[in-house]
């Protein structure tokens, strides 16, 4: 029998498995890069600059996907982005995660000024826009990749706040925890040992989204130019090249982009899909 | 000829659960027939079946349900609903989820009238300021410009009335219409009906667990168990002498005002018991085993 | 009188969260390192040159002081001098926001087309493929931002079926008789059709980018709350009065179906906004986003603070709309 319910679980474990294996392809990437790249993400050559990809006619087949206005191989220089992309998704997303999951559990359990304080900057963060906020960032410490981490540490923590602080609130008020604080157990106690452990599904699905906004946030920084230096391999810095020389060379356009496309998509779908895993209803 | 006529409907779930077993019945025009049953019987799934609004997920597998005649099983589904519009209505449980609460009252009573009769909508608000009167709303006019939030709820199922007698339907589904109100409501509610009914000369199948109900209103009965037609009687015959030994229990299962303690005796284990395998024994006539 | 006080506690509260946006930009943005005063000086200009124009730009004085000062100004409707262009910030700023704002409303117009003919396609076609179809194209359509879908949308209209133009507000070579910013409305007011037309080519694809995600979540929540809707009791009463399913979507479930959905647009259309920074940049579009990253780049102080107030008030303000808007629409808060 194909019901509904059977039809939406099918589908969604579709989705985890194809975007938990792109990622996983891409960790790999990432962990191999120097290795499987065919060419030195670097090295320049002038003279064989703007080839296109080896299907096209004109092409060196050694440069697979071509090369960019400056003659370095785009396949290798995507290869070696996936290292960065990689990097400050995990890190900025831990961080970020870390940072919000911990105010926004703190402001819908405690409450009281507490609460009055983190929601206030809530909301005061909500009124930049967020794009603007992170480049200006970037201006003030500086690019480089801790900077980057920083700023959407800085940016994003509300994302987790806000959410983690309407669940915990919620949690707060049930039973369980007026039965656990009547046994005795202390106000740290019963947001780690209580509160924690039914927030953590939602934490572990924004933990995922976020990591997906993350590759954006850095494609970005690195598309107006204040990501890292100019010369080393990120995803964003192919990208403003590729716009900027796209009706010359489309590839050093595509190729990244429809990258990034497929990482950022699946760390999305992974967090749709893991939400519904983690939702009662359908499971 | 009977103005609704229902022959051997069957229905069962999506997943083939059947829902309705070979139910026959009929109402004659300006004739008022009970349908009662315990909750699960399906008497509303006849209900919504006349009607056409039952879920998704059941489906019609055999019968015919002839109005006037026509069996309305057999038309296109847009012929079927217009047909159904013009000479059917439904009076709903529950009065506060039935109106549309971004919509005024007023519109709601005539859209029928105007869209589907073809009425002016002059006349039809004439209509409607009349029946309003009729079921004993004061100052129609304003009620009319009201949303139903303002109104209360015996207010709202008294203009739930007015509209399903507004396009002067041959035939009415009441669905337990006396369910979600106050007892004290119920009958002033209960009466209106009637009297309306009576006024009219409207058939009416209403659809109730409430025997103490079928009395007041019904001139005939269906009892109805797991989806069949136990009983077909008239409701004098079925108060003074119930055929079969459902019924028996459920009249004697039914509270009765003046010796509460004596009348709650609960449906027998046996009972159940035999209507089961009687249930049983026509599924596997059906051919279903 | 409750509706009152309501009204009263939120423009309080908007205007701590305006006053905190102000704070934040200020403090942030004077621990730039480098002196933009040094950047704007021709080389060979003395110490004492760059010391002059620190001071006529009140550079020189305590972060607290010069918050006072600019917050005075602010108060009296002045924003300060951009550093770059030497003109007053309120004029470059106003100057730039119709652009911005033409742009975010035509792409709110764009999603809540799309996510409307999205949620009522597949309400009225529930259980078939085309509305799995939606459901899937919703999907994708949310997981990805708007950065991306400009990047797709310039690569198939601008370059591979070039159809609408990828960089611009307008084709510059065209002779322009505007005399407000609000160049779509102004052509549309002169039937200057040729020129609206060039205007609607250039915002297309920008809107489109920022309208896609926003389409999906319209789209997604409508249809849930029609979803809802339409097991409801008056929908079925409806039924028996004869009408088909598009009469019984469109006139009586839709309006009550749109309220949920509306108090999440309002967010989401301040998200939207956001995104015309990065935008604007990827369509070389005039806006306020695309000054804001030049003024950033540049270090010009004063426009910076301008732009990110400017935004913050935006942001708020639709927050307030909506909410005024969802009152009036919802006829149980109307007639409370």
């Amino acid at each position: 029998m194909l019901d509904g319910r059977s039809q939406i679980k099918r589908r969604a474990g579709l989705r985890l498995w194809l975007s938990a294996g792109w990622l996983v392809l891409l960790v790999l990437v990432a962990l191999l890069a120097p290795m499987i790249a065919p060419k030195n993400p670097l090295e320049q050559d002038l003279f064989a600059g703007r080839l296109p990809p080896f299907w096209v006619s004109g092409a060196d087949p050694s440069f697979l996907l071509g090369t960019d206005s400056l003659g370095r191989d785009v396949l290798s220089r995507i290869l070696h982005g996936a290292r960065l992309a990689l990097t400050v998704a995990l890190v900025s997303g831990l961080a970020t995660c870390l940072v919000g999951a911990t105010l926004g559990l703190m402001a819908g359990y405690l409450r009281g000024w507490v609460d009055v304080v983190i929601s206030r900057l809530i909301d005061i963060w909500m009124a930049f826009p967020p794009v603007l906020f992170s480049i200006l960032l970037i201006a003030v410490i500086g690019p480089g990749l801790g900077s980057i981490i920083l700023a959407i540490v800085i940016i994003d923590w509300t994302r987790f706040a806000r959410v983690v602080r309407a669940e915990a609130m919620a949690q707060g008020a049930m039973d369980y925890v007026a039965s656990a604080r009547i046994a005795g157990r202390g106000r740290l106690g019963i947001m780690l040992r209580e509160i924690l452990p039914n927030v953590l599904p939602t934490i572990v699905v924004l933990l995922t989204l976020e990591m997906g906004i993350a590759v954006i946030v850095e494609a970005i920084l690195s598309f107006v130019n204040l990501s890292i230096s100019t010369d080393d391999p990120t995803w964003g810095g192919m990208i403003a090249e590729g716009r900027a020389s796209i009706h010359q060379a489309w590839w050093v356009l595509v190729f990244p982009l429809i990258t990034l496309f497929f990482t950022v998509l699946s760390f999305s779908q992974l967090g749709e899909g893991l939400k519904d895993r983690f939702d009662p209803v359908l499971r | 000829m009977s103005f609704l006529e229902i022959r051997n409907l069957t229905a069962t779930l999506s997943n083939g659960m059947p829902i309705l077993r070979d139910v026959s019945l009929s109402v004659a025009a300006a004739e008022v027939r009970g349908l009662v049953g315990e909750s699960g019987a399906g008497k509303s799934m006849i209900g919504k079946a006349i009607l056409g609004i039952l879920p998704r997920s059941v489906r019609i597998t055999r019968g015919e349900i002839r109005l006037d005649g026509t069996d309305l099983l057999a038309l296109p589904p847009a012929e079927r609903r217009r047909r159904i519009g013009q000479s059917c209505a439904l009076i709903p449980q529950d009065p506060l989820t039935a109106l549309n609460p971004s919509r005024r009252v007023g519109p709601q009573i005539t859209d029928r009238l105007v869209d589907i009769l073809g009425w002016t909508r002059s006349n039809a608000e004439a209509r409607a300021r009349d029946l309003l009167a009729e079921v004993q709303i004061p100052e129609p006019e304003r009620v009319m410009r009201s949303y139903p939030h303002e109104l209360s709820g015996g207010m709202r199922q008294r203009i739930l009335i007015a509209s399903a007698f507004a396009a002067e339907p041959k035939l009415i589904v009441a669905d337990e219409p006396t369910t979600a109100l106050d007892v004290t409501v119920q009958k002033q509610i209960l009466k209106l009906i009637a009297g309306m009914q009576a006024r009219h000369g409207t058939a009416l199948l209403f659809v109730t667990h409430d025997l103490g109900v079928v009395s007041k209103v019904c001139q005939r009965l269906s009892v109805l168990y797991a989806g069949m037609v136990v009983e077909d009687t008239d409701v004098r015959g079925f108060f003074s002498a119930p055929d079969h030994p459902y019924s028996r229990a459920l009249l004697a299962a039914t509270p009765v005002y003046t010796d509460p303690e004596a009348s709650l005796t609960p449906v027998p284990e046996a009972v159940i018991t035999a209507v089961r395998a009687e249930v049983a024994a026509a599924d596997r006539r059906a051919g279903r085993g | 009188m409750i509706v009152l006080r309501a009204l009263l506690s939120r423009l309080v509260m908007t205007a701590i969260t305006l006053f905190g946006v102000a704070v934040i930009v200020f403090v942030t943005i004077r621990v730039v390192p480098g002196n933009p005063i040094a950047m704007m000086l021709p080389p060979g200009a003395t110490p004492e040159d760059v010391a002059n124009l620190t001071a006529l730009y009140g550079l020189d004085k305590t972060i607290a002081e010069q918050f006072l000062i600019w917050g005075q100004g602010v108060l009296a409707g002045d924003f300060g001098t951009s550093i770059t262009t030497r003109q007053p910030v309120l004029d470059l700023v106003l100057g730039r926001l119709p652009a911005t704002l033409e742009l975010s409303i035509m792409a709110l117009v764009m999603a809540m087309l799309i996510g409307g003919v999205a949620a009522l396609t597949g309400t009225r076609l529930r259980g078939t493929r085309t509305e799995g179809g939606i459901d899937i194209a919703n999907g994708m359509a949310l997981s990805v931002p708007d950065f991306l879908w400009g990047l797709i949308l310039i690569l198939l209209f601008g370059v591979l079926a070039p159809i609408f133009h990828i960089s611009g507000r307008i084709t510059p070579s065209l002779d322009l008789p505007f005399v407000t910013n609000f160049y779509l409305f102004e052509s549309l007011l002169r039937l200057r059709f040729d020129l609206w037309a060039d205007i609607v080519s250039h915002m297309f694809l920008p809107a489109l980018a920022l309208a896609i995600p926003l389409s999906a979540i319209i789209g997604q929540l409508l249809k849930q709350s029609l979803k809802e809707t339409m097991h409801l009791d008056y929908i079925t009463l409806a039924r028996t009065k004869g009408y088909g399913e598009n009469h019984i979507i469109l006139r009586e479930a839709l309006r009550n179906a749109i309220l949920p959905t509306l108090t999440l647009v309002g967010v989401q259309f301040t998200f939207l906004i956001g995104g015309t920074v990065i935008i604007e940049r990827l369509f070389s579009y005039e806006g306020l986003g695309n000054m804001a990253i030049d003024a950033v780049i540049n270090r010009d102080l004063p426009l910076i603070q301008g732009i990110v107030i400017l935004f913050a008030v935006i942001f708020t303000g639709v927050n307030l709309i909506v909410d005024l808007t969802y009152a009036l629409l919802n006829p149980r808060l109307r007639h409370a």
